[in-house]
C-alpha cells in the first residue's frame, strides 16, 4: 500500500464539481499524498488549479460524460494497480455508483454516506450517516473507499499546478454495453427556486396533493414560492423543478420554512445554508431540527392556517 | 423482458431507534419493519416496463420480518412470481452480504434486467444494487427515474443532480438502481393482497451460504451531535404562529 489518497474529481460540462476541493482538502489534512483522478475526454485542462499533489488523467471518448460502465472500468483499473491508502469519491450519483462498483470489483471495504474520516496508523476509521441520518456509525475502513457527503470537510484553500500523469485507458472501454444518449437540462419554464428569497417547503407530512394549498396560501401571504422534498416531487404533488436536496436544487434563501419534512441527509444537503430555517414537524426527533433555527412540533394543519392568517393581517396593516 | 426485483425489509424510521447493549447495532427485536420504499419504486418501474415490453416480473425477498406481506402485495400488484429466500437474518445483513446472496441466486436464474431500489436506510457499506452488479460483473446504472424499452435494450434516465438527467442506452443484462418510478407506486386493495396470500404462490428456497461476504466492522453507533439545535417554540398553534410572525418580522425578511 502506498501513501496515495486517490480522489475522484467529478466534473460536468467542463466544470469541476465543488466536492473536489473538499475531498482533496481532506486527503491533504490526513497527511497523505492527495492524488486527483481525472477521467474524461479532452478534460486534462481541468487539472490546472486543482489543490492536488498530482493528477492522474485517463482520457477516452467514452469518458466524456458520466457513463457508469466506462467510469467503473477506468477507476477500478487505477485502484487495482496503485493500491492507494484510501479512495475518496463524493456521495453523489456518480460517487454512489462508482464506490459500490469499485468495492465489489476490488474487495475493498466501503463506507457510504461518510461524514468523518481519520487515520489510525495506516488504517482509516470512518464515520457514516445511517438510518436516514438518525444515527452515525464509526467503522473500520482500512485502506478502503469512502463516499463522502457534501460539506463534510472544508474545501482546500487555493489551487495549484499539479503535475499531470497520463494513464492509458483500460481496453474494456472499447467494448461497452452502454452508450450515452443525451443530457437533458431541467425545465426552465418554471420558477427557479435557487433565486427565491423565501421558500415554503413541504415534505411527506403534508399528506397529499390536496394539502399543498395550505403551503401555497402561506407562500402567497409572504410573497414566497412553494418547494418540496423528494417524496413530494416523486409523488407528483409538485413539479420536479421545485425539488430541494441532493438530486434537486441547492437553495440558500433568506427564509426557509420546512413543513412536514423529516430532514433526510439528502434534503439537508440542499438547504442547510438558508439564512433562517423554521421547521414544523410533529416528530421532535426529526433531523430537520438539527439544522433549523426555530422549530415547532405543532400539527402543520393547525399551524399553517394560523400563520397565514396572522401574516396576511400583518402585511396588510404594514 | 424478464425482470427481477429484489425487495428488502428495512427498519421503519418513524420508530425510535434503540441500540443494542454493545452499541454496535439497533435493537431489531422490537422494531417495526417495512418494505424499503425505493424497492417499491423499483417494483413499480418493473411493472411499467413489463406492460410496455412484455415479459415477466419476479420479486425476491430474504426471510426478514413481514417480508411475506411485501411479496404478496407485489404479486397482487402484478408480479408474476415471488421467491422467498429462507435463512436466519434476524441480526440484519450488510449490503455486501445481501449482494452476495442475491448474486448466487441470480446466477442460477435467467433474467434480462434487475431493478432494485437505489438505496435503503441501512446502506452503511454501500448500496446493494451496485454491489450486486459488481459482484456479478454486470453493468449498472444508479439513481434511475425511468427505464423504458429502447432498440431491443432499455433507455435509462439517470438523475445527475440540479435537475439534470442523463439518458443512457443499455444493451444486454444489467442492474438498475431505481430512485423513482415514472409514476407513484400503484395502490393495491388489501382484499387482493389477501387473495394472493390464499393462492399461496410464494416459492421458498434456502438462501445460499456465501461465507464472509465482507462489509464493515461497526465500532459504535451513536446519535449525531447537532451543531445547533433548533429553539423549540412552545404553546398551541396560535401562540406558535404569533411567535413565528414576530421572528420573521424581526429578521426583516418580510415587512410585517
Amino acid at each position: 500500500m502506498g501513501s496515495e489518497i486517490l480522489v475522484l474529481v467529478e466534473h460536468h460540462e467542463g466544470a469541476v464539481h465543488d466536492s473536489a476541493a473538499e475531498l482533496l482538502g481532506k486527503a491533504r489534512a490526513l497527511g497523505g499524498e492527495a492524488v486527483a483522478v481525472l477521467l474524461g475526454s479532452g478534460a486534462r485542462g481541468l487539472a490546472d488549479g486543482l489543490p492536488a499533489d498530482r493528477v492522474l488523467s485517463v482520457d477516452h471518448p467514452s469518458l466524456e460524460r458520466f457513463l457508469p460502465e466506462a467510469y467503473t472500468a477506468a477507476l477500478t483499473a487505477l485502484v487495482k494497480e496503485r493500491e492507494p491508502r484510501l479512495t475518496l469519491v463524493a456521495n453523489t450519483t456518480v460517487g454512489m455508483e462508482l464506490a459500490g462498483s469499485l468495492s465489489a470489483r476490488t474487495g475493498l471495504p466501503l463506507a457510504a454516506y461518510c461524514v468523518g474520516l481519520e487515520l489510525e496508523g495506516d488504517s482509516a476509521v470512518a464515520t457514516s450517516q445511517v438510518f436516514g441520518g438518525k444515527l452515525h456509525a464509526e467503522v473500520e475502513l482500512g485502506a478502503g473507499i469512502a463516499s463522502v457527503v457534501a460539506g463534510a470537510f472544508p474545501p482546500a484553500e487555493g489551487g495549484g499546478s499539479p503535475a499531470v500523469e497520463d494513464v492509458a485507458p483500460p481496453a474494456a472501454l472499447d467494448s461497452l454495453s452502454m452508450r450515452f444518449l443525451a443530457r437533458v437540462e431541467p425545465d426552465s419554464s418554471d420558477v427557479d427556486i435557487t433565486g427565491e428569497d423565501i421558500l415554503i417547503s413541504v415534505g411527506r407530512g403534508i399528506g397529499g396533493e390536496e394539502n399543498i394549498e395550505l403551503a401555497q396560501e402561506l407562500a402567497d401571504a409572504l410573497g414566497a414560492t412553494v418547494s418540496g422534498s423528494r417524496p413530494v416531487t416523486d409523488a407528483g404533488w409538485l413539479p420536479k423543478t421545485r425539488q430541494v436536496g441532493k438530486s434537486g436544487q441547492t437553495v440558500k434563501p433568506k427564509l426557509y420554512i420546512a413543513c412536514g419534512i423529516s430532514g433526510a441527509p439528502e434534503h439537508l444537503e440542499g438547504m442547510r445554508d438558508a439564512e433562517l430555517i423554521i421547521a414544523i414537524n410533529t416528530d421532535e426527533k426529526a433531523p430537520i431540527f438539527d439544522v433549523a433555527h426555530y422549530g415547532s412540533t405543532e400539527d402543520l394543519f393547525d399551524l399553517l392556517p394560523e400563520l397565514t392568517e396572522r401574516l396576511e393581517a400583518a402585511v396588510g396593516a404594514g | 423482458m424478464e425482470i427481477v426485483v429484489p425487495m428488502k425489509q428495512t427498519v421503519d424510521l418513524v420508530e425510535e431507534l434503540e441500540l443494542t447493549d454493545d452499541g454496535t447495532d439497533v435493537d431489531r427485536e422490537f422494531l417495526k419493519f417495512v418494505a424499503n420504499e425505493w424497492d417499491e419504486q423499483a417494483l413499480e418501474e418493473a411493472l411499467l416496463l413489463k406492460e410496455a415490453a412484455g415479459g415477466s416480473v419476479t420479486v425476491i425477498g430474504l426471510d426478514e420480518v413481514d417480508v411475506d406481506q411485501t411479496l404478496y402485495a407485489a404479486l397482487a400488484k402484478g408480479a408474476d412470481r415471488a421467491i422467498k429466500l429462507s435463512g436466519d437474518f434476524e441480526g440484519g445483513l450488510t449490503s455486501h452480504q445481501r449482494a452476495a446472496i442475491l448474486a448466487q441466486v441470480l446466477g442460477d436464474m435467467s433474467f434480462d434486467l434487475v431493478l432494485i431500489g437505489v438505496q435503503s436506510p441501512e446502506d452503511l457499506d454501500g448500496q446493494t444494487g451496485v454491489l450486486l452488479a459488481g459482484t456479478m460483473e454486470l453493468p449498472h446504472v444508479s439513481v434511475a427515474i425511468g427505464v423504458e424499452p429502447h432498440e431491443g435494450g432499455v433507455k435509462v434516465s439517470q438523475e445527475i443532480g440540479a435537475g439534470v438527467v442523463h439518458e443512457i442506452a443499455v444493451d444486454g443484462r444489467a442492474v438498475i438502481g431505481v430512485q423513482a418510478a415514472r409514476q407513484a407506486p400503484r395502490y393495491v386493495a388489501i382484499s387482493r393482497v389477501r387473495a394472493a396470500m390464499q393462492s399461496g404462490d410464494l416459492a421458498e428456497q434456502a438462501a445460499p451460504d456465501t461465507g464472509d461476504a465482507g462489509g464493515l466492522t461497526v465500532r459504535r453507533l451513536f446519535a449525531p451531535e447537532s451543531g445547533s439545535q433548533a429553539e423549540m417554540l412552545s404553546g398551541d398553534a396560535e401562540e406558535v404562529a404569533e411567535r413565528l410572525v414576530q421572528i420573521i418580522s424581526e429578521r426583516g425578511v418580510v415587512k410585517a
